[in-house]
């Protein structure tokens, strides 16, 4: 155990040199952060008394070296557009990330498991063929999409008016197909709890819950098909099994087969993909942040790049990396817990 | 949240501050902007979203009217002393939000600090002093007769000297203008302005609460609590207007301006703007593009009508010259002057019939519609037989290549901070100097002594009608010498549900005056 997470540590120690250097290597193609910081009229000559102040005038190798000093202490600079220590403004910024992400992963585990299990078990019913369906529609469809569509109907609000309006049918199939809108359709909202540190929730308030509704359906939409698909795969897969066979033959109830013995196992790669998949996540909330103006990394990241934020890019880049390898790590760790057979790194078998 | 943002400003103007605010003052308005302003500190950067913020926790000596006139504002009135001196009367009275009174010290902090300030010291430099009369008297003194002063003096938002002055806890000066990094003036602000700060989040959301103590009591304003929430995506600050998320946005994106005219409980605004969008023609880099019949080719070529109503949606006004309508430069007589026929002549007679090829950039995400006005511009080069070799470029790569003029022709959009047309031929047309800083923009590396001559001729003119007619002259040679091609004039727009009433409060300089805004 505590060889394996001494060489969790190394990798990602590792992986964060290499990022870091990357990140450095492509800092000059981003961009001149001065052209963020002044106004046009501004001089040359003041442009380049600022220059030399920020040190954008050492070559990339003393600049990295110096970053890099810096970074052992645990200091990754100032961001240039906040006039903060990066990691403070991520620190910021991250709390709203996992929200997103906490809340996208809530509907995709409360969706996935009975959508795609009842799949499995009744691959025939007309149910099941209809969910499949939809999620490879969902699979299908841009983030971005779902959002504006989302936004559309439940923000906004939708008048239809297809069916004749003199009708008694007509109006109620105009008035079923219409939406009021009224949710929120942008950024957090005003009413949020403070946890601790930098965490404000919205997870405690009712305006804040609102705010979450539609980023949270955005996000999953793109996760739960996928989901929905590898669970049902997975469990038609082990339905066939010898043990699932014998299980039935010893007259075990169809509830406890398939949801204790059956489940459990079917949970494996589903977990194994899921710890991955929210990495990915993390990721992915930098269109879904941009679509609602949520006050997340993904936004914070994108704006950084458009401003050439290079401290901060740089540091948003590491912490993502980061990420990844704690949660995979952490996955690796649950695996072992719920699969005994499996064997850690560094473990003997 | 609410902690972590207390600018100390806020608590201490509540804490000083009458109980009872102006009795009319009630209503509370949501807004969105595409970005909120990078710093507290308004001298730290010149940029619209700095000077908006200034309008509303601050006021001017002198502030723009709807119609380019001067309205007195801090500055109760103003007299010529001599060619060279304006004399300024302060208003009495006037509370900054730390309760501290106004008076002429305030101004000279200002004014120095301004001089100081790598963004306003080029604005500020035909100032030579200013002379403290008495506590409410003061005059500006230039070097060169001015006949700007007054529009220079609308850059100047007296701040608390008090305030400002002195050192924090940890032994930064007060005053210490920081481009990177905070220092105390990014986080702290006390001005005479309508809205105190009572907390900011930068990049999530900003909230005023009105001035208990403004000493506009003629102001019809009403609104007590503005929240402001930066929202980037246009489609998301559209829908955020019609599905009543906020009640004034901007800007509104020529895409939706029929969205939102469509829809009932909401009002847009919309306003020809002075920014112009024009190439430049590198003349260092092109053999060709020093025959002025080429030049003259590419500016026939080009139909700035079917870009403003094709491309710009309608959301632009055509522009045959730099001057937009309204400014002393602004030439009627000249009109755009599209005609393919008379482009294939001008390039024949310039020997150029074969045409040649050029390098074309343009920024993707500066300007509205910048690379598909680019994209537009090359196909239309293309029927006179100039292929052109288009590259478009984030602005934050963009700007590092025109400094460098690294192509043959390129796109750039000005906005004239002294809303006056010799700021124009400054920064676009002069030759280029770079100990002055002449030309700074001049991408096309066009230099006529002449017309610089002329320019800085007028630029020391107080008798404003000769200097109309002189910026004028200097417009119509620009025209004639093609020296550059002038696009259009971007289109403003802003948009609020219809119970509040913006149209009265917005101008062309996009500084809503949000302090006299009535919401019912």
């Amino acid at each position: 155990m505590l060889a394996f997470l001494v060489q969790r540590i190394s990798q990602a120690l590792l992986v964060m040199f290499v990022i870091s250097v990357i990140a450095f290597a492509i800092q000059d193609g981003l961009g001149d952060p001065l052209q963020e910081m002044v106004g046009m009229s501004v001089s040359q000559e003041e442009r380049e008394a600022l220059r030399e102040e920020l040190g954008l005038n050492d070559s990339i190798v003393v600049q990295y070296l110096r970053f890099a000093g810096k970074a052992i202490q645990g200091d990754l600079g100032n961001s240039y557009f906040y006039g903060k220590p990066t990691l403070e403004v991520i620190s910021e910024h991250l709390p709203a990330t996992l929200e997103l992400v906490i809340g996208a992963s809530l509907i995709i585990m409360l969706l996935s498991v009975p959508i795609g299990v009842y799949a499995a078990i009744r691959p025939q019913a007309l149910m099941a063929k209809f969910f499949m369906g939809v999620s490879t529609v969902g699979i299908s469809i841009p983030v971005f999409l779902t959002a504006i569509v989302l936004i559309q109907i439940y923000s906004i609000g939708i008048t239809v008016e297809w069916f004749p309006v003199d009708t008694g049918w007509g109006q109620w199939l105009n008035g079923a197909l219409s939406t009021e809108g009224g949710l929120p359709s942008y950024g957090r909202g005003d009413d949020l709890t403070h946890l601790f540190g930098t965490w404000y929730s919205g997870f405690f308030s009712e305006s804040g819950l609102l705010h979450l509704i539609l980023p949270c359906v955005s996000l999953a939409s793109i996760m739960l098909p996928l989901f929905i698909r590898l669970i049902r795969a997975e469990m038609m897969e082990v339905l066939q099994s010898d043990y699932i066979r014998y299980a039935r033959a010893k007259g075990l109830s169809a509830v406890r087969i398939n949801f204790l013995h059956a489940l459990k196992n079917t949970m494996l790669p589903v977990i194994t993909v899921g710890g991955v998949q929210v990495g990915v996540m993390v990721a992915y909330t930098i269109l879904t942040e941009t679509v609602f103006q949520w006050p997340g990394v993904g936004l914070m990241f994108l704006e950084a790049i458009t401003r050439s934020d290079i401290p901060l890019i740089v540091a948003y880049l590491m912490v993502v990396g980061l990420i990844f390898v704690v949660t995979n790590t952490l996955v690796d760790l649950v695996y072992g817990l719920v699969n005994p057979t499996v064997k850690l790194t560094g473990k003997k078998a | 949240m609410k902690k972590l943002l207390a600018a100390l400003v806020g608590t201490m103007a509540l804490a000083t501050a009458p109980v009872a605010l102006s009795a009319e003052a009630t209503k509370e308005l949501k807004m969105a902007y595409d970005a909120d302003p990078v710093t507290l500190d308004i001298h730290e950067q010149l940029s619209g979203g700095i000077l908006q913020l200034s309008h509303m926790t601050f006021d001017p000596l002198v502030r723009w009217t709807k119609d380019l006139g001067f309205e007195a504002r801090l500055a109760e009135s103003w007299e010529r002393v001599d060619d060279k001196t304006m004399r300024f009367k302060l208003r009495e009275g006037v509370k900054f939000h730390s309760g501290n009174e106004l008076t002429t010290k305030d101004v000279k902090f200002t004014y120095d600090r301004l001089k100081e300030s790598q963004d306003f010291k080029a604005i500020f430099k035909p100032f030579s002093g200013i002379n403290i009369i008495d506590d409410y008297t003061f005059e500006l003194v230039t070097s060169e007769p001015f006949p700007l002063l007054l529009n220079t003096a609308t850059y100047i938002f007296p701040m608390d000297s008090k305030f400002y002055s002195g050192e924090t806890a940890d032994g930064k000066k007060k005053d210490a203008i920081l481009k990177h990094g905070n220092s105390f003036a990014s986080d702290n602000l006390s001005g005479t302005g309508p809205y105190v700060v009572t907390s900011r989040q930068q990049g999530v959301r900003m909230e005023f609460e009105r001035f208990a103590d403004y000493w506009d009591e003629e102001s019809p304003g009403n609104v007590k609590k503005i929240v402001m929430t930066p929202i980037k995506e246009n489609n998301t600050r559209v829908s955020a207007l019609l599905s009543g998320g906020v009640d004034f946005i901007a800007p509104v994106p020529p895409t939706d301006l029929d969205r939102i005219k469509r829809d009932k409980d909401s009002d847009l605004v919309t306003m020809s703007g002075t920014r112009i969008i024009l190439f430049h023609m590198n003349q260092e880099r092109v053999e060709a593009f020093k025959n002025p019949k080429v030049r003259q080719a590419v500016a026939y070529a080009i139909n700035q009508e079917g870009i403003a109503s094709k491309i710009m949606k309608g959301f632009a006004t055509p522009a045959a010259q730099l001057s937009p309508a309204g400014y002393q430069g602004h030439n009627e007589s000249l009109k755009p002057r599209y005609d393919v026929e008379k482009a294939r002549q001008l390039m024949k007679e310039a020997g150029y019939e074969d045409g040649f090829t050029i390098t074309m950039m343009a920024p993707n995400n500066r300007y509205v519609n910048d690379d598909k006005i680019a994209q537009a511009a090359a196909a239309m080069l293309a029927r006179i037989n100039i292929k052109v070799d288009l590259k478009t470029l984030p602005k934050a790569q963009y700007w590092p290549e025109y400094d460098d003029r690294s192509a043959d022709m390129m796109l750039i959009g000005w906005h004239a901070d002294t809303e006056d047309s010799a700021n124009f031929y400054e920064f676009l047309t002069f030759c280029t100097d770079a100990d002055s800083g002449a030309g700074q923009y001049n991408a096309g590396n066009y230099c006529n002594p002449e017309i610089d001559a002329l320019v800085e001729k007028a630029n020391v003119e107080t008798d404003l009608d000769k200097r109309a007619a002189m910026l004028q002259d200097v417009e119509k040679r620009l025209y004639d010498d093609a020296a550059f091609v002038p696009l259009h004039w971007q289109d403003l727009a802003w948009a609020s549900k219809k119970n509040v009433k913006i149209e009265p409060i917005l101008n062309v300089m996009n500084f809503p005056y949000l302090g006299d805004l009535v919401v019912e």
